[in-house]
């Protein structure tokens, strides 16, 4: 199991975590045109990395934020956490 | 009964109190600090089991975790436990064990045959006997294979002992307690650092039990007693027995199981029998020792054939001798240790070495004991079938390739040493790259990839005085780190008998004409010649090996046999061990019992049961419940002699011509507020909702980005910044989730803020043409006139004396209101509405009518909305705002979204209009079509229409729009149904929607 620092509570077990997905992943803005392909980029495709990578993950059973952690697919190592408003640098 | 094999005196058992037990239902005596197995080889009893494939005779090997065959079928309390090790289990009194594997007694076992059958159970026996002809499966080979293989019985009886699982938190956690776990413990406790220290067995110390040394002043037994008894004085220590940890998981995740009450008869009132430990620990020292490696020879499965430290553990800590004739046969030093001790009591024991002149100060102690050795000798083959009754010896020569002339020497045990392998799985499971080291023909922890260390045995230093030292600085580094205090002490003058290297020899070649079996694995009867034919096969990878014979794969995981299969594997393939490398260790280290790891979530605790507060008033009037996840909620209210059928029929009736109140509590509810909140709305929903104005509730559809629908149900502006918004029971913690990602991640300008307010209020939903009448009653106060409060209308009102919300939306499509309370006022809400709807004739009404009541009027729900539909199929593209952006609004212009002759929801009516329709059956149109028959949709939802009072279903059918009208085939391969149905609106009553405005 996990061990997660989340940027608001801490240290906490994974299981109080769910996971979100691709963290660089951009929503393309409301009501601006948008190419077939790229939608379908943003909708459905995306890179099953081995290595580091950055995801979302919400805080479920805890303070409820979302937040980024910088991970490695392979070794499970998490580099860094960052509040769901901090850039990813 | 005499303990015929008991020592006078010595061991660490208590023999003041004797402990009655039986065996394959024989009665027996041992001593309290026995084990079964110690207690049982102190009665003379050398036969426990049969073997796996062959059903060979079974009798002891080891002392403890590594004990590949005592394995029994434990009797405890009116309980039976399949699969546990007589060499773990404590004797307790009036404990009974039976042997396994074998039929109809272990003296006399039919399965025995196999052993004469066995060119016929060869390698991959599995995987080439069983295959043909395939009719023979179920009826001849499972069967056979069922009774003839296995470990024992599972019961079938609900297990009423309690298991538990605890967290805890530790600087550092050590696994063992042996002579290198104490020594960090203590040096890390010293520093003030948090530690839990763990050992699997009963007794303390580890080798420091068996072992002649000294430490200071005292012996190495006295010194583990003075430290542990230290140790447990210390509030930052936690001290367990009885526990082992079994697995090493990611980020210093360590899991131990801990046996609390294995050993007693019975468990204690209140207390568990076993507690799962899930530990997180900074850093882990990894202090599991090591465990004696066989050497292989013809027949060395016979009962009698053990391992040499486990012969002298038997000696030194149980007072028991394994036999009274003792061959030694040992490639090193260590054997020398046990002969001294069989000496020692006055046995005389032969040390067969395989070393040609070796010199050491054990070795150098025995001869002047006089124990008599054979160097450059090695055991052929042990005879004797149910025990070993002598042994074929031989010299062998220098290169270990060419035995001499044979010759039979009396003897009643052979005791084995090969050397040692330390233990490393705990450390291999971290991820830590393990190398081999030639000097102990053993891999050993190499890099560690999480925060562990591996000290002593198991990390391959074998000598007392360097373990301590290792031990005691890595306890103090490490303790350090964390707690920034260091706790100087002098470490202790060892004293120990120095040994001399090993031979490298671990296999006895065959004697010319001879074809005994050289066993690898113990307890999955895998020979030499199963890895020959494995190799000659084709096999190359050691993990395909090790599947194909299943070398390894039993319950005691070959620890035992893993070293002297790659051995072999090297010596056929020419290559060095390391070149074949290990297979990969996996957790469980030994065998978890499932209810440990189940724990205490079993039964009614296997998940939360939510209750809505009218839950009481339900129950007193004959509710029958429903799972509607993990909420009970009434699915119907049982009158006389009622079914579920006619029940709900009743109740649906009811509400279609009087009034009905249904319990809605369940239903999500999240709380939106902020100046952006209906800018949030607008962004989330398919419809507009910016000019929704205070007092107005709307229906809203929820999409995912990939355009499936997600959710609906209403949202209501309580005020000019504030909206309740209602989901469906199902997906009320994922909306939430959802508008907390876009308000945090997607929009963190917009000024909202969502909470979740299920569990603040109490629903009753009043439906049906009577409904305002019971509202004017219940509300004098309010004008709740179809003027005062219209169709999708709001207010609050005063309920005689509490707060209510009343809404007007209505799921039934009757007229409908939507009462709600804060929840510790429901069951007075609910008991009101009873009350004052006597005379209008209410009847609640539960889940089942809720279904019936929706499905005939067309409302979508979660049958419909499944995670593969879009607004289209369930007729809500009407609820598309074209004039905005939304989520997921996109993905509907996508090819097959925008597809003429999509499938869209309809009605299904049966042609008979009386067979009822099973939902998930499949919609064709010739229904003797040949298979597979194209299928053109599926029932959704099925129920009998109490307004039109005949079946009707909902379906989503391909081309939906253009199919009404038509008569297709309902198909139910499941319940073998053919149904002729017509289809028609989906919406089967009041098409028009005039009731729940009226
Ligand atoms: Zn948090």
């Amino acid at each position: 199991m996990l061990h997660i620092k989340c940027p608001h509570c801490g240290m906490r077990s994974q299981n109080e975590f769910s996971y979100g997905g691709d963290a660089t992943v951009k929503r393309p803005e409301l009501g601006k045109e948008i190419s077939d392909q790229d939608w379908d980029n943003f909708v459905y495709n995306r890179k099953s990395l081995r290595g580091k990578h950055w995801e979302l993950w919400q805080h479920l059973s805890g303070c409820r934020q979302w937040i980024k952690v910088y991970r490695d697919t392979a070794t499970h190592e998490i580099f860094k956490t960052l509040k769901a408003n901090e850039e990813i640098s | 009964m005499t303990q015929s094999f008991r020592l006078e005196s010595g061991g660490l058992i208590n023999r003041d109190k004797k402990i009655s037990f039986k065996f394959n239902s024989k009665n027996y005596f041992g001593y309290e600090g026995d084990t079964l197995a110690s207690a049982l080889i102190a009665n003379g009893v050398h036969l426990i089991g049969r073997s796996f494939k062959y059903h060979r005779p079974r009798g002891f090997f080891g002392a403890g975790v590594d004990e590949p065959y005592a394995i029994v079928q434990l009797y405890r309390n009116g309980e039976t436990e399949p699969n546990v090790k007589a060499t773990e289990q404590e004797l307790f009194e009036g404990l009974e064990a039976k042997s396994v594997n074998c039929w109809p007694s272990v003296n006399f076992d039919v399965g025995a045959i196999n052993n004469f059958l066995k060119i016929f159970l060869p390698a991959g026996f599995y995987y080439k006997t069983f295959m043909w002809p395939k009719s023979f499966w179920y009826k001849v080979y499972e069967p056979f294979i069922r009774k003839a293989a296995g470990l024992g019985t599972a019961s079938i009886k609900h297990d009423k002992e309690r298991y538990e699982h605890k967290y805890e938190y530790c600087d550092l956690l050590i696994t063992g307690s042996g002579p290198s776990g104490l020594a960090s413990a203590y040096s890390a406790a010293k520093n003030g650092a948090k530690v839990i220290l763990a050992e699997d067995k009963s007794r303390f110390g580890g080798t420091l039990l068996t072992s002649e040394v000294n430490i200071g002043n005292q012996s190495g037994k006295e010194w583990a007693d003075s430290i542990i008894s230290e140790l447990k004085e210390m509030p930052n220590v936690t001290v367990k027995n009885r526990s082992q940890v079994f697995g090493y998981y990611d980020h210093n995740m360590l899991v131990m199981s801990e046996r609390l009450s294995d050993h007693l008869p019975k468990t204690k009132k209140f207390h568990p029998k076993q507690r799962l430990w899930y530990i997180r620990a900074k850093e882990v020292l990894i202090s599991s020792g090591s465990i004696e490696r066989p050497i292989v020879f013809g027949n060395n499965d016979t009962p009698g054939v053990m391992l040499s430290s486990a012969a002298k553990e038997y000696m030194k800590v149980y007072g028991v001798l394994v036999g009274k004739k003792p061959l030694v046969f040992t490639n090193n030093d260590s054997g020398y240790e046990t002969a001294i001790e069989f000496k020692k009591n006055g046995i005389n024991p032969i040390i067969l070495d395989t070393r040609k002149e070796p010199q050491s100060e054990i070795i150098e102690e025995a001869k002047n004991m006089n124990i008599k050795i054979k160097n450059s000798h090695v055991v052929v083959a042990a005879q004797g079938y149910k025990k070993v009754k002598s042994a074929d010896i031989a010299k062998i020569s220098d290169n270990k390739e060419e035995l001499g002339s044979i010759e039979n020497i009396e003897c009643d045990c052979i005791c084995v040493s090969g050397f040692w392998t330390p233990t490393i799985h705990l450390a291999s499971q971290s991820g830590n790259k393990t190398k081999f080291n030639g000097d102990i023909d053993a891999f050993v922890p190499g890099i560690s990839k999480q925060n562990e260390k591996t000290l002593g045995a198991a990390n391959g230093i074998y000598t007392l005085e360097e373990t301590l030292k290792d031990s005691f600085e890595k306890g103090n580094l490490t303790s350090k780190k964390i707690t920034n205090k260091e706790n100087k002490f002098s470490f202790p003058n060892v004293v120990e008998k120095k040994s001399t290297v090993h031979d490298k020899f671990w296999c006895v070649p065959l004697p010319k004409g001879k074809n005994y079996k050289r066993f690898l694995d113990f307890q999955n009867d895998v020979a030499v010649s199963d890895i020959e034919i494995a190799l000659k096969e084709g096999y190359r990878s050691i993990e395909h090996v090790k599947r194909y014979t299943t070398l390894g794969m039993a319950t005691d995981q070959g620890k035992t046999s893993n070293l002297n299969g790659l051995q072999l594997v090297s010596k056929i393939e020419n290559k060095v061990v390391p070149a074949v490398g290990h297979t990969t260790f996996r957790p469980p280290y030994t065998p978890v019992s499932i209810g440990a790891i189940v724990g205490r979530e079993v039964g009614k605790h296997s998940k939360p049961t939510r209750k809505s507060p009218m839950h009481l008033w339900h129950e007193k009037n004959n509710a029958v419940f429903v799972d509607a996840g993990v909420w009970l909620r009434p699915r119907y209210y049982k009158r006389g002699e009622e079914n579920l059928f006619e029940a709900s029929k009743r109740e649906a009736k009811n509400v279609r011509t009087n009034v009905g109140v249904c319990d809605v509590t369940t239903l999500g509810k999240i709380d939106i507020k902020g100046p952006d909140a209906a800018e949030l709305l607008n962004r989330v929903y398919t419809n507009a909702w910016l000019k929704l104005p205070v007092g107005k509730a709307r229906y809203g559809v929820m999409l995912r980005e990939d355009g499936i629908v997600m959710d609906d149900g209403t949202t209501t502006r309580i005020s000019e910044n504030h909206y309740h918004m209602t989901t469906t029971t199902a997906q009320a913690a994922n909306v939430l989730s959802h508008l907390e990602y876009y308000l945090q991640l997607v929009w963190p300008e917009l000024n909202v803020n969502v909470v979740s307010s299920t569990e603040q209020w109490a629903g009753a939903a009043i439906a049906g043409p009577k409904s305002r009448n019971l509202l004017q009653k219940l509300f004098p106060n309010s004008d709740v006139s179809n003027e005062g409060l219209p169709f999708m209308g709001y207010m609050e009102a005063d309920l005689f004396g509490i707060k209510a919300r009343i809404f007007r939306i209505s799921f039934s499509g009757e007229l409908a209101y939507e009462v709600n309370v804060e929840s510790d006022n429901g069951y007075f809400m609910w008991e009101k509405i009873i009350e004052f709807g006597e005379e209008f004739g209410i009847q609640p009404y539960g889940t089942e009518a809720l279904s019936t009541l929706r499905i005939e009027m067309g409302h979508v729900a979660g049958s419909e909305l499944d995670g593969r539909t879009i607004p289209y199929d369930n007729s809500l593209e009407g609820l598309l705002s074209k004039k905005k952006d939304f989520i997921g609004k996109r993905s509907l212009s996508r090819k097959a979204f925008a597809a003429q002759d999509r499938q869209k929801i309809v009605g299904v009516v049966p042609l008979d209009k009386k067979t009822s329709i099973p939902e998930g059956s499949h919609l064709v149109k010739d229904s003797n079509a040949p298979l597979p028959n194209p299928k053109l949709g599926y029932i959704s939802a099925s129920c009998w229409s109490v307004e039109h009072d005949n079946p009707f279903s909902l379906a989503i059918l391909k081309d939906g729009k253009n199919m009404i009208g038509k008569k297709l085939f309902v198909m139910s391969p499941l319940k073998n149904k053919v149904i002729p149905v017509e289809i028609v609106s989906s919406h089967y009553v009041d098409p028009k929607g005039e009731r729940v405005r009226s």
